[in-house]
């Protein structure tokens, strides 16, 4: 009787773990695995010629990145896309933290700083061409203009709102300016600083993209817009799906690090759910 | 041995809050003296303006007139021979820094070599019984231990003065007893001076060797009494004293004379 339960009890637990493991692929990979096979369906049963289906944008996409277009057109994307971002995070958490600890700085200039990120960026593009010319830097520029705002806004909402025990503690304890930017100011205004860098991504992607589109003879933009005037249509196709690709992980990637610099203020969190 | 020279002294303070609405005066006409080695408190009803005190002797605020001296020399702001333990811990100790990073910190600017550092921190986790939480960070402790770290970095600081502002008004009872008895013998062992402010009644005589008694605000000093019990104290026979009893019944009536404003402020205060 014993025996029985007891294997009963086992295939029970044997069939929640497969269960669980089938669940975990299912969720995430169940609904682009039903787009894909829709998309054949419908590629397949289209006259259209702006549909191939899946496995001709994956020969496509075989032929066309991998050799020596990685080279050319996504390895220079890439840099253009870092170093405009590693410009936008330097600049906004610099001046961010000078303007976000200066009183009469902030109230000079936040009207100011709302109005020029509500300037959609790509409209710059054209100005900044004029100045630059179709230049690597004019697109790092373009990238700047548009990613340094919400770094730089949030950082000076993060700085602003340092908590002010912890000032004061600082204050009693004579730590020096230095050590209070490095130890108390920067660290308490990471999350919002982080929160500024995940937006910002996603703004330098779109405009790394259109600035190649408008202006460039390499990199991802440049090659989407060549290969769609030219009526290459898979290889189109293909050039998004590695832009997609290349935003899944930037993502994945800021998240492992922003995991591990705000691995105190996820810990907090946890604590205070539990 | 304590010396019985005078350590801080306070003379005339006032502070007045100065607003578009009104000004607010906080401190009336504060004065008293404290020797070095003593363990003042500092007890009065809510909303007496204990932290504005506590603020102007630690040099986070300018008193309006008056003034506060440290061993002879006016304190104009923050000084290296005082040191604060506030009352929130969680929001006083850094959570991004682990409880050794947070005792290090004040440190930091000390000229010291980093074995001298590393000897003040080790040491100053081991007097609050925390060397086995150096590691941590202050948000994985309770708050009973949160404060104990609080405690370390204001000792290894190496301060003359503790200031404690209602350090244990946000921890359960059982914890603030056995913090009461940490305070206690960090002030026996270390030759150090403690200000402890506190709301609580039984708190005060029970810690302390002199209790100022605060009147409402505008603030002066309603009683200055000497807690005359013997200095070997414990939670359980020292509080079943009857002098404890009548020591705690005095302050707790005159706290209540102050609240009804019974209380008259002698002539220099007014």
């Amino acid at each position: 009787m014993t025996a029985y339960t007891g294997r009963v009890a086992t295939t029970a637990r044997g069939r929640t773990i497969g269960s669980r493991i089938a669940a975990s692929l299912l969720y995430p990979l169940g609904l682009p695995t039903l787009l894909l096979v829709v998309w054949g369906l419908v590629a397949t049963r289209t006259t259209s010629r702006f549909f191939p289906d899946p496995l001709t944008i994956a020969e496509a996409f075989r032929e066309t990145w991998i050799g020596p277009a990685f080279v050319e057109d996504v390895l220079p994307s890439l840099a253009r896309l870092g170093l405009g971002v590693a410009a936008s995070i330097v600049l906004g958490v610099a001046a961010g933290t000078v303007i976000g600890l200066t009183h009469w700085l902030r109230e000079l200039l936040e009207p100011l700083l709302e109005f020029l990120r509500a300037i959609p960026p790509p409209v710059l593009i054209p100005v900044v061409m004029l100045l630059l010319g179709i230049t690597d830097t004019m697109k790092v520029v373009v990238i700047v203009s548009g990613a340094v705002w919400p770094i730089l806004l949030n950082t000076i909402e993060g700085v602003r709102g340092t908590d002010s025990v912890m000032k004061e503690t600082a204050e009693s304890f004579r730590v020096s300016w230095w050590e209070r930017l490095r130890f108390l100011v920067l660290p308490a205004a990471s999350p919002r600083i982080m929160a500024g860098v995940r937006q910002a991504l996603s703004v330098a992607l779109i405009l790394m993209v259109i600035s190649e589109m408008f202006a460039s003879s390499s990199g991802l933009g440049y090659r989407i817009a060549y290969f769609q005037r030219n009526y290459l249509i898979a290889e189109m196709w293909s050039g998004i799906l590695l832009l997609g690709l290349v935003g899944v992980f930037l993502a994945v990637a800021f998240g492992l690090v922003e995991r591990r610099v705000l691995r105190w203020y996820h810990g907090i969190r946890e604590v205070n759910r539990a | 041995m304590p010396d019985r020279r005078t350590l801080l002294r306070v003379e005339h303070l006032r502070k007045v809050y100065e607003s578009a609405t009104g000004n607010v005066e906080a401190i009336g006409d504060i004065s008293f003296t404290m020797d070095a080695g003593e363990l003042v408190c500092i007890v009065g009803p809510s909303g007496c303006g204990k932290t504005t005190l506590l603020k102007c002797l630690a040099g986070l605020l300018r008193p309006t007139s008056g003034v506060v001296e440290m061993d002879g020399s006016p304190v104009t702001g923050p000084s290296p021979a005082m040191a604060v333990v506030f009352q929130e811990y969680g929001r006083s100790l850094y959570p991004w820094l682990t409880v050794r990073g947070n005792v290090e910190l004040p440190l930091r600017h000390k000229k010291l070599s980093r074995a001298a550092r590393t000897k003040l921190v080790v040491n100053a986790l081991e007097a609050v019984g925390l060397a086995h939480a150096a590691r941590s960070h202050p948000w994985q402790l309770s708050g009973g231990m949160q404060q104990r770290v609080a405690i370390a970095r204001a000792i290894a600081y190496q301060p003359d003065v503790l200031i404690m502002d209602e350090p244990f008004a946000a921890v359960d009872a059982q914890t603030r007893a056995d913090l009461e008895d940490l305070v206690r013998e960090l002030h026996a062992s270390r030759t150090i001076s403690v200000v402890f402010v506190t709301h609580d009644i039984d708190e005060s005589v029970y810690l302390g060797q002199r209790v100022l008694i605060l009147s409402t605000s505008p603030t002066w000093i309603q009683e200055d009494l000497a807690i005359d019990l013997p200095p070997e104290r414990d939670q359980i026979t020292t509080r079943a004293l009857p002098r404890f009893t009548e020591l705690r019944t005095h302050v707790y009536n005159q706290i209540q004379r102050a609240k009804r404003g019974q209380a008259v402020a002698p002539r220099s205060a007014r």
